[in-house]
């Protein structure tokens, strides 16, 4: 019996879907806008997480060591920061390193090298590259050098400099706009995602009440509230299925342009990334479509299913 | 069948029906008249559960109405059949389909309604038209069409609230002899009018209302207003 009903129920709400003709486009229209929004901002929360670790991974902490400071002294300073937890990576160069990479850097410049030559000892220290794992913590790295007392040699310091200084304001502002941009997202995308689906779900519920007389008509010809209701939810979860694939279509040459515009500003190219977690993302969109349509079509005919 | 103990309704400050107390037995063809306003719709309305009396209540088969709940309800409106001036078809689905709905509902196999619709459809003549959609029909088609959806489950009441309002007397003549032939097989029948021609044609029970209350009641129906 059960069976009957749910087999009759499918088919009258397809039978509807398809025969309301505008009123299924208009409804479709609504709904692929709303998850065009949902997926637009997956997209922007993808390409601002790829930039901002693009930057993060720019943010560094150098501490120069003086030229001719015992490596074991140095290596003792590596541990003890590896056993900082907010270090993520640390990576040594030494003297001889320092300088090949000079000259690497000024091969064209004659004079510098010459001059470099003329030089009996390498002027160059030894350094000590450090990433943390968030840029917030590199305060707490950069305090590990003020107050260690391995650091020192004969109470003279080993330690030329540490540039977190000289960074510590572009730091501290990077991290508050990072900070920012994420909470501001969040906002925006909660805020975006609410008024779309409230549109979507005004649009079913006017759609639905100019089908109240019909509604009234079916109780009235001995239809139980269940058997109302089942083709006007099968019709919104079609109404989400077909936005969903409309939706997951546009996609494709909204992203390759995309990808083409912005890959260099973002440090993500779009398309690859649509294609890479399309499942997931096709997944998110049928079941925000199934979901919206069928929450929006039970609500908005129990007005009409009372007494 | 039907028994309405000293109803009244009031909307707001209108009072649409007064005091009304009606008795109707199984298997009668009663016709109620009024002028507009009388308060004929709001006593099918009464019926149907679509609406609930202010004072007094009504009974369907010694079951008082408005005290089912919306399960009960459900089932009481299988037993009864009706018929609109304005049709009230379901616009979406065809000829066919309108008159199978009330079946399945019901919860009727697919072999019971492949073979009660077609029988049905024929009975009003609208074989040929099985497939078209309300839109596509004639008024008085579009009543025949309402007709049979009543009567294809085999409802124990008819209820007619003006069903010749909107037709011309062709059709109305024609709706008139398919529920006088109903009526004849067994199945009560509750007629709204306010077409004298119509009440002189079916020649039974009437009940005239005015501002709400009973001024007649003649057993050889005549339309007197």
């Amino acid at each position: 019996m059960a069976l009957i009903y749910t087999k009759r129920i499918i088919r009258s709400g397809y039978r509807n879907f398809r025969r309301s003709g505008f009123t299924s486009l208009a409804s479709i229209l609504i709904m692929t806008i709303t998850l065009f929004v949902i997926t637009s901002l997956i997209f922007v929360h993808a390409a601002l997480t790829a930039s901002l670790s693009d930057i993060r991974e720019k943010v560094d902490v150098t501490a120069y060591f003086v030229p001719g400071a015992p490596e074991n002294n140095i290596m003792d300073i590596k541990s003890g920061l590896e056993k900082i937890p907010e270090v993520r990576e640390i990576t040594y160069t030494s003297q001889e390193e320092a300088l090949s990479l000079f000259r690497e850097r000024h091969a064209d410049d004659y004079l510098t090298l010459q001059g470099l030559d003329l030089l009996s000892e390498n002027p160059l220290g030894a350094s000590l590259n450090i990433k943390a794992k968030d840029p917030s913590q590199y305060e707490s790295i950069a305090k590990y050098f003020d107050t260690n007392s391995a650091l020192s040699r004969n109470n003279l310091s080993i330690i030329d400099k540490v540039d977190y200084h000289q960074n510590k304001v572009v730091i501290d502002r990077l991290t508050s706009i990072i900070n920012g941009a994420e909470r501001l997202g969040f906002v925006l995308a909660f805020a975006l995602i609410l008024i779309s689906i409230v549109i979507t779900f005004s649009t079913i519920r006017l759609i639905i009440y100019m089908a109240r007389e019909e509604i009234n008509v079916m109780r009235l010809v001995g239809a139980g509230s269940r058997y109302v209701r089942g083709p006007f939810i099968v019709s919104g979860i079609l109404v989400g299925v077909s936005a969903a694939l409309i939706t997951a279509i546009l996609f494709f040459p909204v992203s390759i342009w995309l990808g083409n515009q912005m890959t260099d500003f973002v440090g993500l190219n779009l398309f690859s990334y649509y294609k890479a977690n399309f499942l997931q993302l096709f997944i998110i969109m049928l079941g925000s479509g199934v979901i919206i349509g069928s929450i929006s079509s039970i609500f908005a005919i129990n007005r009409y299913l009372r007494k | 069948m039907i028994y309405f103990n000293n109803v009244t309704k009031r909307y707001n400050d209108n009072t649409s029906l007064e005091d009304v107390t009606i008795a109707i037995a199984p298997g009668e063809f009663v016709s109620i008249v009024g002028h507009s306003g009388a308060g004929k719709t709001t006593l099918t309305k009464l019926i149907l559960a679509e609406e609930s009396p202010s004072e007094g209540t009504v009974f369907f088969e010694s079951v008082d109405i408005h005290k089912l709940s919306n399960r009960e309800l459900t089932n009481l409106r299988r037993k009864i059949g009706v018929v609109f001036q304005d049709f009230r078809l379901l616009p979406n689905k065809t000829a066919y389909e309108n008159i199978a709905f009330a079946m399945e509902a019901s919860g009727k196999t697919d072999d019971q309604i492949a073979e009660d619709v077609p029988h049905v459809l024929d009975l009003v003549d609208l074989s040929h038209r099985a497939g078209h959609f309300p839109r596509q029909l004639s008024g008085g088609e579009k009543q025949r069409l309402a007709i049979a959806r009543a009567i294809i489950t085999q409802p124990e009441l008819i209820i007619a609230d003006e069903p010749t309002g909107n037709l011309d007397p062709v059709n109305t003549n024609e709706v008139v002899n398919i529920l006088k032939k109903i009526n004849d097989l067994g199945t009560t029948i509750l007629l709204t009018t306010h077409n004298r021609s119509v009440i002189d044609q079916i020649k039974k029970r009437v009940i005239t209302l005015e501002n709400g209350r009973v001024i007649r009641d003649d057993k050889d129906g005549k339309y007197v207003i």
